[in-house]
C-alpha cells in the first residue's frame, strides 16, 4: 500500500509546483498592469492632450500623435509587405522555398531590437542622409514587426478549409479570383487580428526608435523630421529628477499600457470570432 | 484535369497545396504571384542586409582592437575633444581610446542565464498546468496573460522593475537570498535598493516567459494523443502520464524553447538599461552593478557620435555584431530543433 500513496504524494507535489508556476506567470502580468495604471491614473488629465513635451509644458500631444503616425506608417509598410509575403507562403510558394523563407522570417524576429536601431542609424540616418526622421523610425519598426504579420497572415490563409478551395477549383476560378472571392473573406479576421497584435508590439517598442526617429518635442512635422513617441517620454523622463517629469513618465507609460491592452483584447476578440466562423464553414 | 490530380498524400495536416502548373495561371495570377514572391523574399533580404551592415560597420573596430576586444576590461571612448588622434593597426582613434568588452560579455551572459534558469521551469510548469489540469473553459481565458506579458512594452517592464518590483523584492526577498551567501559566495553582499543584477535577471525572466511558454504549448499540442490515451488506459494517473509520455516527448523541444528564450533575454535593451543602468563593471555578487551589451550600446551611442574618427561608433558596432551573432546562432539552433519536433508555424519574437 505504500507505493501508490508515495506516488500520490509525488503527484501532489508536482501539480502543486505547476500551480505555483502558473501563479508566477499570472501574478506579474496583473501586478505590472495594475501598478503602472495606479501610478498613471492620478496624473492623467485633459491638458496632456493639448500640450506637448516642449519646454515647461507637461503634455503628451506630440508623443500620442507621433505614436499614432508611426503605427500608421508601420501598418502601411510592414502591413503591405507582410500580408503579401504571408499570402505567397500559404498559396503560391513551392514547399521548400516556403519553409526556408518562413524560417528566416522567424529568425528576423529574433534580431535584437537595438541592432535593428543601429542598422537604421548607419544605413538610413547616416548613409542615406535622412537624418533622424519619422521615415527612418517607420522602417526600423517595420523590420521588427514584419515577421509577426507574415506568420499570422500565412496561418490565416492556410487555415481556410480545403473544401472551399476545392469548390473554387471545381468552378474553374482563376487563382487571383479564388484568393479574392473565396479565401480572403474567411482569412480576413485572422489577418486583421495579426495586424492589430503587430501594432500592439510596435506601440511598445523603444530601442529601434531612439537612433532612427530620435525624439521631438514638437508635433510630427513631416517624413524627414524627427518624431516623438510615448515610450520615448517614459524612457527619457524617468531618468530625470523632479516629480513633474516623473509624473509625465508614468502618464506616458499608462497611456501606452492602455493602448496595448486595447489592441490585444481587440485582436483576441477578432481571433475568437474568426475561429468560430472557420469552424462553421468546415464541412 | 491535372489540377485535381494531386495525390492525397501531398495534402498534409490540413494545409492544402494545389500544384497548379504555370500554364494554368492567368496573367493577373502571375502578376499577383510575382509581387507576393517579391514580398516573401524581403524578410530574408532584411536579415542579410542587417548582417552585412553590422559586419561592415564593425570591421574597423575588429582591426583596431583585435582579440583584446574580448579580453579587455576597459572601455574608454578616449578624449573626444583632443586635436590629435592615435593610429593603431592603420585605424585612427581619439587618444586613450580602448575598447575591451569583457565586463559587458560577462554581464550579458550572467543576466540572461539567470533569467533562463528561472523562466524555463516556470513556463513549462505553468503550461503543463494550463493544458493538462485546468479545464479548457478556464484555461483559454487564462492564456490571455501570456499574450499580455508578450505585449507589455519593455520600457514598462523597466519602469515596473525600478519603481515597484525592485524595491519590493529588495526589502522582502533579497535578505533571505543574501543569507544563502554562506553556501554560495556569489549570493553574498549588500542587497541595495533592488537595482542590481538579480532584479534585472528576474524582470528578464518574466519577459521571456511568453516565448518559452508559447513554444512549449506548441510542443504539447504535438504529443501523440494515442500514447497519452494508452497510458491512461493502463491505469496511469495524469501525473504518471506526464512523466512517462509527455515529458520524454517534449524534452528536446524544451531545450530548443529555452534557446529561443535565451536569445530574447540576450537582446533585451530598454528594461535592463532602466534597471541596472550602464555601470561598466564585472559583478562581484548577485546584487552588484553591471551592464549588458545592448544596454551599453543604447546608452553610449549618442556620445560616441561625437567621435570624429568614428572609431567609437565602430566599436559599438562590433558589440552589436557580437550580440547579433550570439542571438542568431541560438535562434537558428533553437528553431531547427523545435521545427523537427513540432513543425508548423511557430511562435515568433516575443512569443506571439
Amino acid at each position: 500500500m505504500s507505493r501508490p500513496r508515495q506516488s500520490h504524494v509525488r503527484a501532489g507535489i508536482f501539480w502543486g509546483l505547476c500551480g505555483i508556476a502558473l501563479f508566477l506567470i499570472i501574478a506579474p502580468a496583473i501586478d505590472i498592469i495594475v501598478s503602472i495604471l495606479a501610478h498613471a491614473l492620478p496624473v492623467l488629465k485633459p491638458s496632456l492632450l493639448t500640450q506637448t513635451t516642449a519646454g515647461n509644458q507637461l503634455g503628451l500631444q506630440n508623443a500620442i500623435l507621433g505614436t499614432l503616425f508611426l503605427s500608421l506608417g508601420v501598418l502601411v509598410v510592414a502591413g503591405t509587405i507582410g500580408v503579401l509575403a504571408g499570402l505567397y507562403l500559404a498559396e503560391f510558394a513551392p514547399p521548400r522555398f516556403a519553409s526556408i523563407a518562413r524560417f528566416f522570417s522567424e529568425v528576423l524576429a529574433g534580431v535584437p531590437s537595438i541592432v535593428v536601431g543601429y542598422v537604421g542609424y548607419v544605413a538610413l540616418v547616416n548613409a542615406l542622409g535622412w537624418h533622424y526622421s519619422y521615415i527612418a523610425g517607420v522602417l526600423a519598426l517595420s523590420t521588427l514587426i514584419l515577421p509577426y504579420i507574415v506568420k499570422t497572415t500565412e496561418l490565416a490563409f492556410s487555415s481556410v478549409p480545403r473544401t472551399l478551395r476545392e469548390g473554387a477549383i471545381a468552378l474553374g476560378m482563376s487563382r487571383a479570383k479564388t484568393i479574392r472571392k473565396v479565401l480572403l473573406p474567411p482569412a480576413l479576421p485572422g489577418i486583421v487580428s495579426g495586424l492589430v497584435l503587430a501594432l500592439a508590439i510596435s506601440t511598445g517598442e523603444t530601442a529601434p526608435l531612439i537612433f532612427t526617429a530620435n525624439f521631438s518635442d514638437a508635433n510630427p512635422a513631416g517624413l524627414f523630421k524627427p518624431v516623438g513617441y510615448l515610450t520615448g517620454v517614459t524612457y527619457q523622463d524617468i531618468q530625470l529628477p523632479g516629480t513633474a517629469t516623473q509624473a509625465l513618465a508614468y502618464a506616458a507609460a499608462g497611456v501606452t499600457v492602455l493602448l496595448v491592452l486595447l489592441l490585444i483584447f481587440a485582436g483576441r476578440r477578432i481571433t475568437l470570432r474568426s475561429r468560430r466562423m472557420v469552424a462553421r464553414m468546415d464541412v | 484535369m491535372s489540377m485535381i490530380s494531386a495525390p492525397a498524400g501531398k495534402v498534409s495536416a490540413g494545409r492544402a497545396r494545389h500544384h497548379v502548373s504555370d500554364t494554368e495561371l492567368t496573367r493577373s495570377d502571375k502578376v499577383l504571384r510575382g509581387i507576393a514572391a517579391l514580398a516573401a523574399i524581403i524578410p530574408t533580404g532584411l536579415l542579410a542586409f542587417i548582417a552585412v551592415i553590422m559586419i561592415v560597420a564593425a570591421l574597423p573596430s575588429i582591426i583596431f582592437s583585435g582579440f583584446s576586444f574580448f579580453t579587455g576590461s576597459v572601455f574608454n571612448f578616449g578624449n573626444l575633444y583632443a586635436t590629435t588622434t592615435i593610429t593603431h593597426n592603420g585605424i585612427t582613434a581619439p587618444p586613450h581610446a580602448v575598447y575591451g568588452a569583457l565586463p559587458l560579455i560577462i554581464g550579458t551572459l550572467t543576466t540572461s542565464l539567470i533569467a533562463l534558469v528561472i523562466a524555463v521551469p516556470i513556463s513549462v510548469g505553468g503550461v503543463l498546468m494550463l493544458n493538462e489540469i485546468i479545464p479548457r473553459r478556464i484555461a483559454d481565458p487564462l492564456s490571455v496573460f501570456l499574450e499580455l506579458l508578450a505585449g507589455i512594452p519593455s520600457v514598462v517592464f523597466g519602469l515596473w522593475g525600478v519603481a515597484v518590483f525592485g524595491p519590493f523584492i529588495a526589502a522582502h526577498v533579497y535578505p533571505a537570498v543574501s543569507a544563502l551567501g554562506h553556501i554560495i559566495p556569489f549570493f553574498k553582499g549588500p542587497v541595495g535598493v533592488g537595482q542590481g543584477l538579480l532584479t534585472a535577471s528576474l524582470v528578464l525572466a518574466v519577459m521571456i516567459i511568453p516565448i518559452v511558454a508559447s513554444t512549449t504549448r506548441e510542443l504539447l499540442r504535438r504529443v501523440p494523443i494515442l500514447a497519452k490515451e494508452g497510458a491512461l488506459a493502463l491505469g496511469m494517473t495524469r501525473y504518471e502520464t506526464v512523466r512517462v509520455v509527455t515529458i520524454p516527448y517534449i524534452r528536446t523541444g524544451i531545450v530548443a524553447a529555452s534557446l529561443l528564450g535565451w536569445a530574447r533575454a540576450l537582446g533585451e535593451t530598454i528594461a535592463v538599461l532602466l534597471i541596472i543602468g550602464d555601470i561598466y563593471s564585472v559583478p562581484t555578487n548577485v546584487f552588484g552593478n553591471t551592464s549588458t551589451i545592448s544596454a551599453w550600446i543604447a546608452s553610449t551611442l549618442d556620445g560616441a557620435l561625437n567621435d570624429v574618427t568614428g572609431s567609437g561608433v565602430h566599436a559599438l558596432a562590433e558589440l552589436g555584431l557580437l550580440l547579433l551573432a550570439i542571438s542568431l546562432i541560438t535562434n537558428l539552433a533553437g528553431r531547427l530543433v523545435v521545427r523537427r519536433v513540432a513543425g508548423g508555424v511557430l511562435p515568433v519574437g516575443r512569443g506571439v
